[in-house]
């Protein structure tokens, strides 16, 4: 009998026929079910749970209710009466009742019948459940990823597309590790080397530049929600920038991910902390801060110390703890208890409630200078300090600060659910951080490699990036996501333990990383999101590559690392317009020189006005920890590419390169087009730009005055030299170019 | 970085591709493509309204700093006897206060010094202060609420709670979930519009995360339009440009990006030349929106003396107007300076001169149209200010501090019965003492004008199927509705 797999995923449902007969398995299967549709009701929250029936553990779900009947029989789903109430077309009994607003298809049903009937039998949540190294399927592939991947592709009658053309491949890898576009000598270099190994010393180039360092930590600037101002009211002015050039050089050094992550939540408590790791702990600082008059000091502090709680949950747990701050969880068994117990490691710090004071940072803080700039001036950066004597910590009632149920003291521990804390660590943060990255924690090294996945991928393993929880999504392909787990944790052969560079060269050397992203109709059909990878996912770029690219393909870009943020181009007013009479982030200044045209990571990141241009490519407001981006399409995103004056200045600038090359004018087009999109133009594409250029080129002959208009964009100089007719052409074919599908999506 | 066909963002663009193709003249790629386009098609907007909407649109006339509620339509004629005296024990309660007057050694009673006028509506009429005679004239439009209430004392939560429905920063705006729920009503705009005007008192910061779409699909968050040249971030093309230039550029672009949509088979290419053509229609949509060649004196009277200055509260009422003509789906204004700590004898007549007959004059625009049937219009800040003074008292000087446990909040328009007042404050306007009115409560009401069930208007985020209303239970206001 063929059975249907129903997997939640974000509301939507993933259908793959599985092809050979299987039973429900529990937590693939039943599980999202359960907790998408009868656990508000009857699950862990007492609270919430109706006529005391839960459905969470086998001996709530056997217990007889009301009509005497098991709610739910083992091995009988007609002797059920949860089976029963499911059947009913009595609106008063059926479940889920219509008030819920919930239904159940008859394919979900039909899963929950054939498991009551298989004995309904429970499996404890899978991401609670520590990983194990899995074997990998036999298989020719050199890869295990390949292995993994093609045995479930095998499954389902599909199979990996032929591997992509390199000059996709070149464009693709390099823009996935450094966040750029490679270069026209690059990709010369890259077509000419025929011999084995071309790819695999591309890679090992990447992942060498210091651009890579860059590209990774500006992912990591969105976890860490880090701005360049304190939020709230008043948006003051902060320094924390030397913690943002302490992350690009931790992934430059690829410096070992459990020492990464206790650096930044205790690197203040390690014995004899350097000034460098008490710098990383600003990562537990980097929440918004308010010097609003008026407000409560408790109120504040007591929002950051959950902010720090909340941003731990998410990025190192999967977990969604926020939930928990006023009531026990409603789907994940996470009490209540359990977010207060890890709060109260955050809230014994010597941090101050201010009001109405505008320094750059808020004490403790430490004056330091870049890491990636020592001689460079230093900057004050907020970080982490213990308070001399542990604050006790009680439940807030309703999560309200004024609340504390002085009757319900907690402890400092993990989430219960997760175990107990290291025997031998010491009860703080240190102890926190350690056990994080032990193996008593089964999610870091699944969250972490999930998301590294998403980032080559377009979509995680689980696609519910920051929700490793029951409501989730169950891992598509979870044998492959606990063994890059563990290959993560423990390393193998010459890879050491946590090295981030060896995963990401794991994942980028696969073939399925390699494969053609040419979409495939009888793979669609199949697998309409591609889950299973039978093809390579295109993206859109994201908001910094976008910009990055551009400033790259014109010759722009400053290869500056580290330092100070900057203030490129902005339409003017954009802070005014929106800033309080107190702060002193209200008035625009931009940047002279080389400032103009810095990597956009280094952008200044002023949180109640982002720069525009990469909000609306998308970028979140760093107001929270975030650990997926979505990739729009917009029309906003098309009179920015078209009309920032950034762009325009690249597009002039490009022009102006383009017409100082002595070639003819057919071979400048195929330069200019490969200079931005790394491909070889099509003839008829070129054709295109031909004729369009021509059209142009005559209509700025015909009228100077819009020509020498035109050309005033940004402050980088014009060659006086080059006709101002002719540059203004061409630089619309450059500015076309620029927002060209092909140049905006990464295939 | 989700190009799959899943993605909520997809279905939008789906149908502005089909639209678009008819504008844009494109020609499709190829059916395959294209039927896997619809195919897709599972836009929440198919599933609302729930009901019958009565109001089509929203124009949401936020007063930003907290307007004080004694001052304006809270009458409290009573409190002329309790000058200088202590607010009583009694009255006060365990009511926290903000740091700015916990310090203060007393809290004495400060009376409105501004004349109150009675105006006719269905009951027994509104008293409305002199510093807003012109609203009050609107007396038999407007339902007045006097019983709102709000969990937030400091202004950056409060705004956030009345916007998003959460004190925490990060969440959608309701613009953003009526976006999200109902879709738009014309290809040429964006769905959800947000204009800010200054004020005279002390201004509150304004967070571009008060109108973002928070997990909602990043499509539905609200679109700035800004008192500048460029009313739209990046809409005009740089000098020296002609709009033929522009045409010819995207003739260029969907030429090419037709033919990488046949070497990708990718759909998304499709949607993102629709995208592009939608962008040049905003550039003619945008300039013809603002151009108010069009309007009769008569008209532009009705607003006021400063309808014609770019970023005046009046102006933005009236370019409301002509978005709710044009099938904007929630046009959200922001009024600052509302914030009196000090004076507010001397800083709220300017303040509420400002406001006071530009809202009348849309309130009777709109009407005068027939559009006030279905659009429904909302008036208030984030909490109300309080009794006691902050500060000196004086029979000629007072402040007042934030409170959040009153304040007044009138609505218009679709699907709210006119001329009305619902729930009612003490002798102190300090307490509600008849059908307090939660935020939640004003968001389920507003949304059910629209035809929306506030409890199914729900994405799933964090695990959570996440809505406006929050987890606490939230009420429609019956007792309001038309």
């Amino acid at each position: 009998m063929k059975f249907r797999i129903l997997i939640a995923a974000g509301g939507a449902l993933l259908g793959i026929e599985a092809t050979k007969a299987e039973a429900p398995q529990f937590n693939r299967d039943v599980r999202p079910i359960l907790s998408d549709k009868c656990f508000y009701c009857h699950g862990f929250d007492p609270n919430h749970r109706k006529a005391d029936f839960r459905l969470d553990t086998p001996e709530g779900a056997q217990c007889l209710t009301d009509s005497k009947k098991a709610g739910i029989k083992p091995g009988s789903a007609v002797d059920s009466e949860a089976w029963r109430r499911i059947l009913s077309d009595d609106p008063e009994e059926v479940m889920p009742p219509p008030e819920s607003h919930k239904t159940l298809s008859a394919a979900e049903k039909e899963v929950l019948r054939q498991w009551i009937d298989a004995g309904a039998p429970y499996e404890k949540h899978w991401s609670f459940v520590p990983p194990q190294r899995p074997a990998v399927p036999p298989s020719g592939e050199a890869n295990p990823i390949d292995a993994f991947l093609a045995a479930r592709l095998k499954r389902e009658g599909l199979e990996r597309s032929p591997e992509a053309g390199k000059e996709t491949l070149l464009r693709r890898v390099t823009l996935d590790l450094t966040g750029l576009p490679p270069s026209v000598e690059e990709m010369d270099a890259f077509i000419a080397d025929r011999a084995a190994g071309a790819y695999e010393r591309v890679v090992d180039r990447l992942l060498d530049s210091p651009r890579y360092g860059e590209k990774m930590a500006s992912q990591w600037l969105d976890l860490a929600r880090y701005g360049d101002t304190n939020g709230y009211l008043h948006d003051i002015l902060r320094t924390g920038w030397p913690w943002r050039d302490w992350v690009i050089r931790a992934f430059n050094e690829d410096m070992p991910f459990d020492r990464f992550v206790i650096e930044q939540i205790a690197g203040d408590l390690l014995p004899n902390a350097t000034p460098e790791q008490v710098l990383a702990t600003a990562f537990c600082r980097n929440h918004l801060i308010t010097a609003e008059g008026g407000t409560i000091a408790e109120e504040y502090l007591n929002e950051y110390a959950a902010d720090r709680v909340q941003t731990v949950g998410t990025a190192f747990m999967g977990l969604t703890m926020n939930c928990c701050r006023c009531h026990d969880h409603k789907f994940d068994p996470l009490k209540q208890d359990d977010f207060y117990s890890l709060k109260a490691y955050f809230n014994s710090t010597t941090e101050k409630h201010v009001e109405n004071n505008s320094s750059a940072a808020y004490a403790p803080f430490i004056e330091i200078a870049s890491p990636l700039v020592p001689q460079g001036p230093k900057a004050q950066v907020m970080v982490m300090q213990e308070a001399a004597a542990a604050v006790p910590a009680f439940v807030l009632t309703r999560g309200q600060y004024d609340q504390p149920d002085k009757s319900r003291p907690v402890t400092r521990r993990p989430p219960e659910v997760l175990g107990a804390p290291l025997p031998d660590a010491p009860a703080n943060r240190l102890g926190l951080a350690q056990w994080l990255v032990s193996e008593r924690n089964p999610l870091l090294a699944r969250v972490t490699v999930n998301r590294l996945w998403q980032q080559f991928f377009s979509t995680g393993i689980v696609k519910s990036a920051d929700d490793f929880g029951l409501q989730g999504e169950y891992p598509v392909h979870p044998e492959l996501l606990d063994w890059l787990a563990i290959e993560f944790r423990e390393g193998s052969g010459d890879a050491k333990p946590w090295s981030t560079r060896h995963l990401v060269r794991q994942i980028v050397t696969s073939a399925s990383y390699r494969q053609s992203s040419r979409l495939r109709p009888e793979v669609t059909a199949k697998d309409p999101d591609n889950r299973l990878l039978a093809f390579f996912p295109r993206r859109r770029l994201a908001a910094e590559e976008v910009r990055d690219q551009a400033l790259f393909a014109a010759g722009l870009m400053s290869g500056e690392l580290g330092g100070a943020p900057v203030f490129p181009y902005q339409p003017p007013g954009l802070w005014e317009e929106r800033s309080n009479g107190g702060s002193n982030t209200k008035v625009y200044v931009q940047s002279k020189g080389q400032a103009l045209y810095r990597r956009s990571l280094y952008t200044f990141w002023k949180r109640t006005s982002p720069p525009p241009f990469m909000t609306i490519f998308d970028a979140p407001e760093r107001t929270s920890c975030s650990v997926r981006r979505q990739a729009t399409n917009t029309p906003l995103q098309a009179l920015a590419a078209f009309n920032d004056e950034q762009i325009l200045e690249c597009s002039r600038q490009l022009a102006a390169t383009i017409l100082s090359d002595p070639r003819p004018s057919p071979e400048r087009l195929a330069l200019l087009y490969r200079r931005v999109t790394g491909r070889s133009g099509a003839a008829q594409d070129l054709k295109t730009l031909e004729e369009g250029l021509n059209l142009l080129v005559e209509r700025f002959r015909s009228t100077p005055a819009d020509a020498a208009e035109l050309l005033k964009q940004g402050a980088a100089p014009v060659d006086p030299a080059l006709n101002p007719s002719e540059l203004a052409a061409w630089m619309l074919v450059a500015s076309t170019v620029f927002n060209l599908d092909q140049t905006l999506v990464r295939d | 970085m989700n190009h799959s066909s899943d993605h909520p963002l997809f279905h939008v663009n789906r149908r502005q591709l089909l639209k678009g193709i008819g504008a844009g003249g494109l020609s499709l790629l190829g059916s395959t493509a294209l039927s896997q386009l619809l195919a897709a098609e599972t836009n929440p907007a198919a599933a609302f309204p729930n009901f019958a909407a009565k109001a089509k649109r929203v124009i949401y006339l936020f007063q930003e700093g907290a307007p004080s509620q004694l001052d304006t339509f809270d009458y409290k004629p009573g409190l002329k006897d309790f000058f200088d005296k202590d607010l009583p024990e009694s009255v006060r309660g365990q009511q926290r206060l903000t740091g700015m007057t916990s310090g203060q050694t007393r809290l004495p009673v400060a009376p409105s010094i501004f004349k109150f006028e009675q105006h006719a509506n269905r009951q027994d009429g509104l008293w409305v202060s002199e510093l807003m005679q012109h609203t009050g004239q609107m007396a038999g439009e407007i339902c007045m609420v006097k019983s709102m209430t709000t969990e937030q004392i400091n202004h950056g939560p409060g705004i956030t709670f009345m916007q998003t429905g959460n004190q925490i920063p990060g969440r959608p705006s309701m613009g953003a979930w009526m976006s999200y729920g109902l879709g738009s009503e014309n290809q040429n705009l964006p769905t959800f519009v947000v204009m800010i005007s200054q004020g005279r008192g002390q201004m509150q910061a304004l967070f571009s995360h008060l109108w973002g779409a928070g997990f909602l699909p990043g499509e539905h968050q609200g679109v700035q339009f800004r008192a500048a040249a460029d009313p739209v971030l990046f809409l005009n093309d740089p000098k020296g440009m002609l709009r033929s230039d522009r045409r010819k550029m995207l003739d260029m672009l969907g030429e090419m990006n037709r033919r990488e949509a046949e070497r990708s088979a990718d759909p998304q290419v499709l949607a993102r030349i629709a995208q592009y053509e939608m962008a040049y229609r905003m550039q003619a949509s945008v300039p013809e929106l603002t151009d108010l060649r069009g309007e009769r004196e008569s008209t532009l009277a009705l607003y006021g003396p400063d309808v014609k200055k770019p970023g005046t509260y009046a102006y933005n009422c009236l370019m409301a107007r002509r978005m709710a003509e044009r099938g904007v789906r929630f046009i959200q204004l922001y009024h600052r300076g509302w914030d009196h700590h000090g004076s507010v004898v001397k800083d709220l007549p300017l303040q509420c001169q400002d406001v006071d007959q530009a809202q009348a004059g849309l309130l009777q625009d709109l009407r005068q149209r027939g559009l006030l049937d279905d659009t429904l219009v909302v008036w208030g800040g984030e909490f109300g200010r309080t009794v006691y003074c902050q500060g000196n008292l004086t029979p000629t000087q007072y402040g007042r501090d934030h409170h959040p446990r009153c304040f007044s909040m009138w609505l218009a328009g679709g699907g709210i019965q006119k001329g009305i007042s619902y729930g009612a404050t003490d002798d102190f306007s300090y307490n509600v003492i008849a059908d307090p009115t939660t935020v939640h409560d004003l968001h389920a009401t507003m949304l059910h004008c629209m035809g929306i069930d506030h409890t199914r208007l729900t994405f799933k985020s964090q695990g959570l199927d996440q809505k406006l209303t929050g987890v606490e239970p939230a009420k429609v206001i019956k007792e309001i509705l038309a």
